[in-house]
């Protein structure tokens, strides 16, 4: 048949399956009037009333049933059976409450899980960027993955490409606080980002309020901004959601500025671009603006013209970055590198996510695996039930599928919960900003987790109701009734199917365990690192005067100010101002050393740079290692100094002493000093090259942040801080107090996601699998109390007993462990890029988990058997 | 489906065509349309009113056929079916292939 008219009889077939009690009325009364025809025609014949009647029913024949034979052609026998097989489960639900709150509850948990970790998945991997047709923006860097562009070739590349519709950019240094707003309320240092004009319509995002930046705007001065835009959260907090602010006019840095639009809420720059770091505002980037920041800035997005492959893409940028090049020796060097924008954005998770979504997939099948048990545990309570069932006609699909309703039924009833516990855990997913992971503000419970949750509900229903119904299904006549008589030893075949599947539950335990555990140990190891700063009782705040600073002696005062300011506080130990924090903030120049020849195939190093003030070392915690640090006489009538850190030291001179040597950089210095190295990318990366600038010899910054360590937790000294400089600057905002322990923190918050989730998960399955023991072994007992009556009347001991039991179980945990670690060696190889100073194989965590597992199981198994050993042997041999 | 058992009284899968045939000539209730049948085949068919109705609910399932309520002869509630044309489109349908397959009986038979 066409689909079309198949359709349509389906559409017809629910119809009247939905008015069924009426058709059947009007089925009846239709029937009803035949036979009263024929009444009428026998009587016409001759025959008397009654007589007419009764042969004209006898003919017509039994009107129950073919009302149900007309019936069955638009509801199908099952419709009316699943009815039946679904009132019947809800009935046996009430009866036996304990275990269907246990079964849901389990379930639940399980669904919970899956949908969390989906809508996470969902939200990071699979859903589209929330851009126009974001299958056509690119992701433009240089060289590698990061690495900005100089904004001239930006402007290059934008007038000669063929391949994109346009191109647009923002830059790849604003910091948290960059900018401090006056007007509207109390002052405040705000995050935000020098965009390109066009960027919004790029990546088509229409202000939900006023208007994007016009030309005229984009032609300003870097440092004067005449407009912004306001994010939507940011336009909530501090405007409280005015409807009026575009036009307003505030002051940002001391220059005046008009609010010219609010973004849409749909719109979270930061989320995905920059995951927690939210921003403030966007300000447009003047590109022919000579005062701007020089070097590698910007960074770029493209939008491919229609038909256009990334492929054909590259090929082009390629090209025109090498003419770029050579056509332009004074620019850096330009090598564009083009990955689709959604394949940039979640690709530094990608891998996490794979692990989370196998890790709640194995947490299914121990759900499962242990919903199946309970399931076989009761039907020996239910053979009675069964037998009698199939003796009064029920055939074995129709056990089946009653078995299968019960189960989806009830997985159904876990997943209503577990969407509870998804939506309220993804809505804490959504408002954690502690994370850096990105997109993770807009995980949700959407159509397709819903889709998602109703198919894992089904999926698992069925996967833990078929062993159970087949079990039922195969199960003869004859043998129910025997069994039931007998009242137990459930078939021996029953004992070996329950094994299996607690030994199944144990090794998805394993590989559970095993997993979580070597991600604990890296993350352990991370944490354990030597950072080469101390955390500890270090913080910063971003002191920037309100002012513009003219010239050294007013900055060197200012600097002298705050410090001494900052020292008299009491319970501050050490205090220095640097322009960037580690583990946050980077930028980088190369560096040569004074009378060494670079070239082609051996560039100078290229250290990242610090400036930082006096004190700053002790402040932070860097340890000094050779020569001497900064003083407050290093100022910028002294020698040109400059202190390097190891790595740089090594590099620039191998085997001799750093101290006294001359960098050519910045106008020439001389190094006084070598610290140690500094963690300032990710904890797990080595630092490489570092050189520190003293504060008072150069103007070059974009940041000041006081940085202090403090005798006392530092939280208690944030109010002390702000009333001892509030005299220098009355403007000065203080609003951002950050210790170095939350950098720390944040660094390595998506370790700690994955390790928090996957923990979560392993205790669960542990669980699961220890209660999943637990059953089997108590019922094997309860299967034996005659026998074991017999045994302790023959003069068995309390401890042989025991030990039997205890050995069983053992046994039993021994097949579980020894297929679990043969499983997590082959698949403990994906975790290799999220390991961290460990191994796959690590023998640590193999041995702690078979530990565990092994003492969990014995646990397990011995309170059954203790219970067994009290069983009174008269009372065993009467029972039955 | 395939409830509707067939009847040893008429060729398996016969009973739909008749009934379709059968309301060629217009608006008939279910009676009627046994009866029809009967004095058609000249007493030589004869369709069991239990099954007729099974195979009525087939048809208009298959939106071959249309029911409405209305008054018969003797001022009684009836329902009527006529025939629509996806219904006189399975009738050319199914009558084709019938008279190729009792053509196809009848030669091997040897009756032609």
């Amino acid at each position: 048949m066409r689909a079309g008219s198949r359709w349509k009889r389906f559409r017809r077939r629910l119809r009247y399956w939905l008015g069924h009690s009426e058709r059947q009325r009007l089925l009846w009364e239709e029937m009803q009037f035949h036979i009263e025809s024929m009444t009428q025609e026998l009587g016409a014949q001759g025959m008397s009333e009654p007589d007419a009647r009764a042969a004209a029913r006898r003919k017509f024949g039994n009107m129950t049933q073919k009302s149900e034979e007309a019936r069955s052609t638009w509801i199908t026998r099952w419709m009316g059976d699943f009815a039946q097989d679904l009132r019947y489960s809800f009935r046996g639900m009430r009866r036996d409450a304990g275990f269907t709150a246990f079964t849901i509850l389990i379930a639940g948990l399980g669904i919970g899980a899956s949908s969390t970790v989906f809508s996470v998945v969902n939200a990071l991997l699979l859903r589209p960027l929330p851009f126009r047709d974001p299958g056509r923006l690119v992701w433009i860097s240089n060289g590698d993955d990061w690495t900005t562009t100089q904004t001239e070739h930006y402007a290059d590349l934008r007038d000669l490409n063929r391949s994109f519709s346009d191109l647009a950019g923002w830059s790849g240094f604003y910091r948290a606080g960059d900018q401090q707003l006056t007007g509207a309320g109390e002052s405040e240092r705000i995050t935000s980002v020098p965009v390109t004009g066009n960027l919004f319509a790029l990546l088509g995002v229409a202000p939900a309020m006023g208007r994007s930046f016009t030309a005229e705007e984009c032609q300003g001065k870097y440092y004067a901004p005449p407009a912004m835009l306001l994010s939507y959260s940011f336009w909530r907090r501090r405007f409280d959601s005015d409807p009026n602010v575009v036009g307003r006019k505030l002051t940002l840095n001391n220059g005046p500025v008009t609010v010219v639009g609010v973004l849409p809420a749909s719109f979270d720059f930061a989320s995905v671009f920059a995951p927690a770091t939210p921003v403030d505002i966007f300000i447009p980037w003047p590109l022919n603006d000579k005062r701007k920041p020089t070097g590698n800035t910007l960074k770029v997005v493209g939008r491919l013209k229609l038909g256009v492959t990334v492929q054909s893409a590259q090929a082009e940028l390629a090209m025109l970055g090498k003419q770029l090049t050579s056509q332009y020796p004074d620019r850096n060097p330009i090598v564009p590198w083009l990955v689709p924008l959604a394949q940039h954005v979640s690709r530094p998770v990608g891998p996490a996510l794979f692990v989370l979504a196998c890790a709640v997939g194995v947490v299914m099948l121990i759900v499962c695996a242990n919903l199946s048990n309970l399931q076989l545990a009761r039907l020996g309570a239910r053979q009675q039930e069964m037998a009698m069932r199939a003796a009064l006609g029920a055939g074995r699909s129709r056990l089946l599928r009653q078995m299968l309703t019960e189960s989806v039924a009830l997985s159904c009833c876990g997943a209503v919960l577990g969407l509870v516990l998804a939506v309220a855990g993804t809505r804490e997913l959504a408002h954690v900003h502690a994370f850096n992971l990105p997109l993770l503000q807009s995980v949700r419970i959407d159509g397709s987790a819903l889709l998602f949750t109703l198919l894992a509900a089904v999926a698992s229903g069925v996967l833990f109701g078929l062993l159970p119904a087949l079990w039922v299904a195969m199960l003869s006549l004859r043998e129910g009734m025997q069994d039931a008589s007998r009242g137990s030893s459930g078939g021996k075949r029953h004992a070996w199917v329950r094994d299996g599947l607690v030994v199944s539950e144990l090794a998805f335990a394993c590989i559970l365990l095993v997993g979580a555990g070597l991600l604990i140990r890296s993350f352990l190891r991370v944490l354990d690192v030597n950072l080469g700063f101390q955390p500890e009782r270090a913080a910063a705040l971003r002191i920037d005067p309100s002012f513009r600073i003219s010239g050294f002696p007013q900055q060197n005062a200012f600097i002298d100010d705050v410090l001494n300011r900052a020292r008299s506080v009491p319970g501050i130990v050490a205090a220095g101002i640097t322009d960037v924090l580690p583990l946050r903030d980077d930028r980088s120049w190369q560096v040569s050393a004074v009378g060494q020849v670079y070239g082609k195939g051996h560039p100078p190093p290229e250290p990242f740079i610090r400036v930082v003030s006096d004190g700053y070392f002790a402040a932070a915690g860097i340890p000094l290692r050779l020569g001497r640090e900064f003083t407050e006489r290093d100022r910028a009538s002294s020698e040109p100094v400059a202190v390097i850190n190891e790595t740089l030291a090594r590099t620039l001179w191998p085997d001799q002493n750093p101290v006294g040597q001359r960098v050519a950089t910045d106008g020439g210095r001389r190094v006084v000093g070598v610290v140690a190295d500094v963690r300032h990318e990710a904890l797990e990366k080595a630092g490489g090259p570092e050189m520190y600038l003293p504060m008072r010899q150069t103007g070059d910054y974009a940041a000041m942040q006081l940085v202090v360590r403090t005798a006392l937790p530092p939280d208690n000294l944030a109010a002390g801080i702000r009333t001892a400089l509030r005299p220098i600057d009355p403007n000065l905002p203080v609003r951002e107090f950050v210790t170095f322990q939350d950098l720390v923190d944040k660094a390595v918050s998506p370790r700690r996601f994955l390790v928090l989730l996957l923990a979560g998960f392993a205790a669960f399955a542990l669980i699961l699998a220890s209660l999943g023991i637990y059953a089997v072994i108590s019922f094997s007992v309860s299967q034996r109390v005659q026998e074991i009556g017999i045994r302790m009347a023959l003069g068995a001991s309390a401890t042989d007993l025991q030990r039997g039991i205890v050995l069983r179980t053992l046994g039993l945990a021994a097949v579980g462990l020894g297929l679990g670690m043969a499983g997590s060696r082959v698949l403990s190889s994906a975790l290799g890029s999220l390991l961290f100073g460990i191994t796959t194989g690590d023998p640590v965590t193999f041995i702690e988990v078979g530990t565990l597992l092994i003492a969990v199981a014995a646990i397990a198994g011995y309170i059954p058997a203790w219970k067994a050993s009290r069983i009174d042997p008269m009372v065993a041999l009467r029972s039955n | 489906m395939g409830t509707g058992k067939p009847k040893a009284d008429l060729l398996p899968g016969t009973l739909d065509m008749l009934v379709l045939q059968t309301l060629m000539r217009g608006h008939l209730h279910g009676y009627a349309i046994a009866q029809l049948i009967q004095q058609l085949s000249d007493d030589l068919l004869r369709v069991e009113e239990g099954s007729l109705y099974p195979a009525l609910q087939r048809l208009e399932l298959n939106g071959w056929i249309e029911g409405e309520w209305g008054l018969s002869a003797n001022n009684r509630r009836a329902r009527f079916y006529k025939l629509t044309s996806d219904g006189r489109k399975h009738l050319a349908g199914e009558s084709a292939r019938y008279r190729q397959v009792t053509g196809a009986v009848a030669r091997i038979m040897g009756f032609a």
